[in-house]
């Protein structure tokens, strides 16, 4: 009798389980995106660095401007202030809950703004080991989820991307559920569901009582040994931006 | 350019500037950057020289310094970028002030006063709409290099239908041409001081030009109109066989279009341009298609294909008066930022034909190197332009430190 009540609740719990973990894993995503709401706009310096397998670096540092949106994804401006030969060279970037990104790229040299495809989700930015999409506004639509467990404070979901384009077939994402849902890890799969990458958080810190902001990316490559990191400096929350600030016109005043 | 507006334009300029500055006290934290590239560079024109006095090798150094100052939280500026080169070309060696400008943005305008340089146009082989600024024709082929145009421009930005583009362009700026030893000539030497202009005022004359741009959904709109001296000189020949050169008055209206659809750009360029002496159509219409990351590792393979067409035919100053251009982007989005444009335009009712190869490449955090090299190839006789420069292939180097 004990062994059949206990095989009835083992089946319920996972029955139970099945039927949940997509919510389940939804309601944590949604957790996260509503801990963060309401920062409006801010500005970050970021320095990056490109580690090869051999241990060789080379930097780059940008400038984030980021617009909050709630009807849609979120507005991002970005300049490179260095390699020097780049510097001034700028990305407006639209995101859309649904739907691809509209992005247009600034060439200094020129001065001239061109409309690029967003279709490329999962080339490496600038030769780093993140891709387009890592960096990319995340936006709740953009994936299908599953709760996979929890362990004390620390929630895993998994995380599958609704975009045929992108270059991973699942994403595992470490939340952090007393600190207001912020990542603390990201495991990265290839199309092949081969761990592709790790993404760990670091040095956070809390602004305006409500966000949190990882100070360091670090970015590991396990098919490459590559590795990038970025790290935020002078986050500024109080920066007031506005509409008019994520313009071609305001893409074009910041790369000048 | 004269001596005297510049420096009256600096003496504006920089009034403007800290005037600014100094009423913004409470808001004076401010930003400056100063730039320094150093190019040196190496022209190698491996066949023999069509006229007299043509040299084969061309090394020249270029400087250009370049100095910003930003404050009341960036949304005012002052910018500089200036330029000098040094070159076996008497005509080559130039110096440019290419932007000096005060700028102002609040809400949704922007003013701009100065000398600066501003870009239209969505294509890559011939950039036709692209009017605001005099090529600065003995620095490179492509047509991609300006020359500083002082202006006074005022930027509108609604959140509904685009944004507005008023410009008053003061003063006209003279193309050069290849000097006796340069190459890319004709067999005439060309004094830019011996162009003409149609109109009474000369370059005083006060042009103006108008540009809407907007963008919905896949697509990105532009339509604009100039009116003015003409930056293209206009040739005619008289039976005599003279050439009388002159920068007419025109009136050109442009659109600009492109559609962004997964890895396919769609592009299209087109201007319409009345003078006295000449009425004409032209357009460039083609397509971009990018094979992104194909290797997993950042490898980009962008393939190009543009229809050119003039009405001037023959009279077309770059010769691509119904031609086909075909070019394939290759960047390696590596650490170094590796990237490759290797293109052709073919003249469809000849045989002539102009390859090229651009590369660059960056060395460690402050250097980087180019490659190019054109081909004239088959360039018929009959080309009235172009024939002009049949033994003008070239190679050329670059490297350049920024500081």
């Amino acid at each position: 009798m004990k062994k059949i009540v206990f095989i009835l609740i083992v089946l319920i719990t996972l029955g139970i389980q099945a039927q949940t973990s997509e919510e389940l894993g939804l309601q944590i995503a949604k957790a996260a995106e509503q801990a963060d709401l309401g920062f409006n706009s801010s500005t970050v310096n970021l320095k990056m660095t490109l580690k090869n397998k051999n241990g060789q670096t080379s930097e780059r540092s940008l400038t984030t401007k980021t617009l909050e949106l709630t009807d849609d994804g979120d507005k991002s401006l970005i300049v490179f202030n260095s390699p020097k030969d780049v510097k001034g060279t700028s990305t407006l970037t639209f995101t859309h809950k649904v739907g691809s990104d509209d992005q247009w790229l600034f060439l200094p040299s020129i001065k001239r703004v061109k409309r690029i495809s967003s279709n490329n989700k999962s080339g490496p930015f600038v030769g780093s080991e993140f891709a387009y999409e890592d960096l990319s506004s995340q936006e709740v639509e953009k994936y299908t989820y599953k709760f996979i467990e929890e362990k004390g404070s620390l929630v895993v979901v998994e995380q599958d991307p609704v975009d045929p384009k992108s270059g991973y077939t699942r994403r595992l994402v470490t939340y952090n559920k007393d600190k207001g849902y912020r990542f603390e890890k990201v495991e990265f799969y290839d199309r092949k569901n081969a761990l592709l990458k790790t993404l760990i958080y670091s040095n956070y810190k809390i602004y305006k009582n409500k966000f949190w902001r990882a100070a360091t990316f670090t970015m590991k490559n396990h098919q490459s040994n590559k590795e990038t990191i970025l790290e935020f400096s002078d986050y500024n929350f109080d920066i007031d931006l506005s509409e008019e600030d994520f313009t071609q016109v305001a893409l074009k005043r910041i790369g000048s | 350019m004269n001596q005297k507006i510049i420096f009256n334009g600096i003496i504006l300029i920089l009034f403007l500037s800290f005037n600014s500055l100094n009423a913004q006290d409470e808001e004076k934290k401010s930003n400056q950057d100063f730039e320094l590239e150093i190019e040196a560079e190496y022209r190698y024109f491996y066949d023999d020289a069509a006229f007299n006095n043509q040299k084969q090798h061309f090394p020249s150094i270029a400087f250009t310094p370049e100095y910003s100052l930003n404050w009341n939280k960036g949304y005012e500026a002052l910018n500089f970028t200036g330029f000098f080169r040094l070159d076996v070309d008497d005509e080559r060696t130039h110096w440019d002030i290419r932007e000096l400008y005060y700028q102002k943005a609040k809400n949704n305008w922007e003013l701009n006063i100065g000398l600066k340089k501003v870009y239209w146009g969505v294509t890559e082989s011939n950039h036709l709409v692209d009017i605001i600024n005099q090529t600065d024709a003995v620095e490179s082929f492509d047509g991609e290099d300006k020359l500083g145009q002082p202006m006074v421009q005022f930027t509108y930005t609604t959140n509904k239908i685009g944004s507005f583009d008023f410009f008053y362009l003061p003063y006209h700026r003279k193309r050069t041409f290849s000097g006796e030893k340069g190459r890319l000539r004709f067999p005439l030497v060309i004094d830019k001081d011996d162009l003409t202009y149609e109109s009474a005022a000369e370059e005083w004359r006060q042009d103006v030009a108008f540009r809407w741009k907007h963008y919905f959904g896949a697509f990105d709109v532009g339509l604009t109109h100039f009116y003015g001296n003409g930056r293209e000189p206009l040739f005619t020949f008289d039976q005599l066989g003279n050439i009388n050169a002159f920068y007419p008055v025109i009136n050109q209206t442009g659109l600009d279009l492109q559609i962004t659809h997964n890895a396919f750009l769609w592009k299209l360029e087109s201007i319409y341009r009345s003078a006295k002496a000449q009425d004409f159509f032209a357009m460039v219409a083609g397509l971009e298609f990018t094979f992104s990351n194909i290797d997993g590792n950042g490898l980009d393979i962008g393939l190009l294909g543009e229809y050119l067409y003039d009405e001037r035919d023959e009279l077309a100053l770059n010769a691509l008066q119904n031609d086909v251009f075909f070019g394939s982007r290759i960047a390696f989005n590596d650490t170094q930022d590796t990237s490759i444009l290797i293109g052709g335009i073919s003249d469809l009712e000849s045989s002539s034909k102009i390859f090229s190869i651009e590369a660059s490449r960056r060395f460690g955090s402050s250097w980087t190197a180019e490659v190019e090299a054109r081909v004239f190839s088959n360039i018929d006789f009959n080309e009235l332009i172009l024939s002009n420069f049949r033994e003008d292939s070239f190679l050329r180097f670059s490297i350049s430190k920024y500081f």
